[in-house]
């Protein structure tokens, strides 16, 4: 397996003088789940934020340290931040429908690059929901909004809307923090079928989540990065004493 | 069992219980909102039931006879259904534009907080000064003179503050996460703004326009010097004619005109009440349509 991302020596602090990375470097691994647990506040939003530059949006004082994506620098200025972003798609913890029909939710992306070609809209529509597992419920009502799914529907719109730009990432932070434990087994599985066509790297909204869903797996405290590795050394055979107690449950 | 029964309701207690205060504090905001809302009522009505009887056919349609004392006002109403339009066509570009630069672009600095100041101050300067502003600039320095153009844009900069505030405020309203959906689809700021937030925000901003346009439709003061005619026989041909308005019509038929029939005066009152409250309609039509249909 080759690295997809390597981040070295990442510093991020916001304006608010909030250092939310505190020299990260660590590596993702293609096509597999790559998983960024610890307690709230410990930095893995900021760092899914940084990997496709939608930090750029926020109020963010001072980045330092590289971000290799296939070998680039993606924190250079000269990226281009649009084609970034349509590699490396992310899906956030609240459903985000946009204000449109569920057809258009999934082919904004596509839209939005100049796709007019109904068919190859089509296409796009029917397989990113394909994979989303939610076309069957849906492929009779494309024409409804976006808002008349279900949470759990919404959320997986959400993914087929991402998915249908064909990334090769899918950050996914917190994707099933609002969602009903069913549906969350629904994602979940699903991951473990999409992690064949792409790079998954997620932030879980609980350990359990985090032992589920791993390949790989990072422990953030603080902005720090405890240690990282995969799933049977940082789940069974943690080395640093934070990361056992956080699995333990001793704190969180 | 030597205990007093228990009371469930205050029949036997004196006094202002607090239940009581509350009816009364009920009671007294409804007396005062009905008496606000009374002057309006009344001013409507009066205006109605006095100018009723003198709208017919020819008083939309027929050019005034007998020195304004009889016939119609219809350069009047052309007038000012020229002059709003004209005032769209300046504003409501401009406004939006603005509205859309200080909401989305604009990053929150000392030249942004100065930009507002401006528009603030500008929605507080009285009328008649924007119609000697406009008088200056537009009919003599501009060489536009006395004319439909020169009131236009001098109406325009006066309803701008309105269009550009609404507009701000109905861009703010769409949801941050809608914004930042989009971008992480890959979507520049503008193919955002263009593709979701505006047609979230068109109901409130096209509120917002009618809104100010109807305020530009019964002033006075702004098309006085720049604009309006007292008199004249026939309909303004092109943009820099000067026109009759019903505003000011109505201005000079009240105080300028002896022996003007009072049923004229009453029916061009209730002409322009029509039109600004019609174009009020509107707005609340758009707004409480969009407000059924919003999902979010």
């Amino acid at each position: 397996m080759s690295d997809i991302f390597e981040i070295e020596d990442l510093r991020l602090t916001y304006s608010d003088n909030n250092e939310s990375l505190r020299g990260v470097s660590m590596r993702i691994p293609e096509h597999a789940i790559t998983v960024l647990f610890g307690p709230a506040g410990g930095g893995k939003s900021t760092l899914l934020r940084v990997l496709n530059r939608l930090n750029d949006l926020a109020d963010v004082k001072q980045v330092s340290g590289r971000v290799l994506f296939h070998g680039q620098d993606l924190l250079s200025p000269t990226v281009d931040v649009v084609e970034l972003r349509r590699k490396v798609g992310i899906v956030f913890s609240r459903p985000a429908p946009l204000p449109l029909s569920i057809y258009e939710n999934v082919c904004y992306g596509l839209r939005i690059m100049g796709e007019r070609r109904k068919a190859r809209l089509d296409e796009a529509v029917e397989r990113g929901l394909r994979q989303a597992m939610l076309w069957e419920e849906v492929y009779d009502r494309l024409d409804a909004s976006g808002f008349a799914l279900s949470g759990g529907q919404q959320q997986r719109l959400c993914l087929a809307r991402t998915l249908a730009l064909q990334p090769e990432v899918v950050l996914l932070d917190e994707p099933t923090s609002a969602l009903d434990p069913i549906s969350t087994a629904r994602i979940e599985e699903m991951m473990q079928t999409l992690k064949d066509v792409y790079t998954i790297v997620i932030a879980p909204h609980n350990v359990q989540q985090a032992a589920r869903v791993a390949d790989q797996a990072a422990f953030f405290l603080q902005g720090e990065l405890i240690e990282w590795g995969d799933r049977g050394q940082i789940f069974v055979r943690p080395r640093d004493r934070r990361t056992q107690e956080y699995i333990e449950g001793r704190f969180g | 069992m030597n205990e007093r029964p228990m009371m469930l309701s205050s029949v036997n207690r004196q006094g202002l219980t607090p239940r009581r205060v509350q009816q009364l504090g009920y009671g007294l905001l409804r007396l005062i909102s009905l008496i606000t809302v009374l002057p309006i009522f009344l001013v409507v009505v009066y205006i109605v039931v006095r100018g009723v009887p003198s709208i017919d056919w020819e008083f939309l349609t027929a050019m005034p006879r007998e020195g304004m004392r009889a016939g119609g006002i219809l350069p009047a109403i052309i007038g000012t259904v020229y002059l709003t339009l004209g005032t769209a066509v300046f504003a409501v570009p401009l406004g939006v534009a603005a509205g859309v630069y200080i909401a989305e672009y604009a990053a929150d600095n000392a030249w942004t907080r100065l930009i507002r100041i401006a528009i603030i101050n500008l929605a507080g300067i009285p009328s008649v000064v924007y119609g000697l502003f406009g008088f200056g600039l537009f009919v003599i320095f501009l060489g536009f003179g006395t004319s439909i153009l020169a009131a236009s844009l001098t109406l325009a900069i006066m309803t701008l503050p309105v269009i550009i505030s609404t507009t701000e405020e109905a861009l703010r309203s769409v949801p941050q996460s809608f914004r930042v959906v989009s971008i992480s689809l890959g979507a520049t700021r503008w193919q955002t703004i263009w593709r979701v937030v505006l047609p979230q925000a068109l109901p409130g901003i096209l509120t917002g326009v009618i809104l100010g346009l109807e305020r530009a439709a019964g002033e006075t003061a702004p098309i006085l010097f720049t604009g309006a005619a007292f008199f004249l026989p026939r309909l303004p041909q092109s943009p820099l004619d000067a026109t009759m308005a019903l505003p000011y019509h109505i201005f000079v038929i009240s105080t300028q005109v002896p022996g003007m029939p009072v049923q004229i005066q009453f029916g061009t009152v209730l002409v322009l009440l029509v039109f600004v409250l019609g174009m009020n309609l509107v707005a609340t039509l758009i707004r409480s349509r969009a407000r059924a249909r919003r999902e979010w």
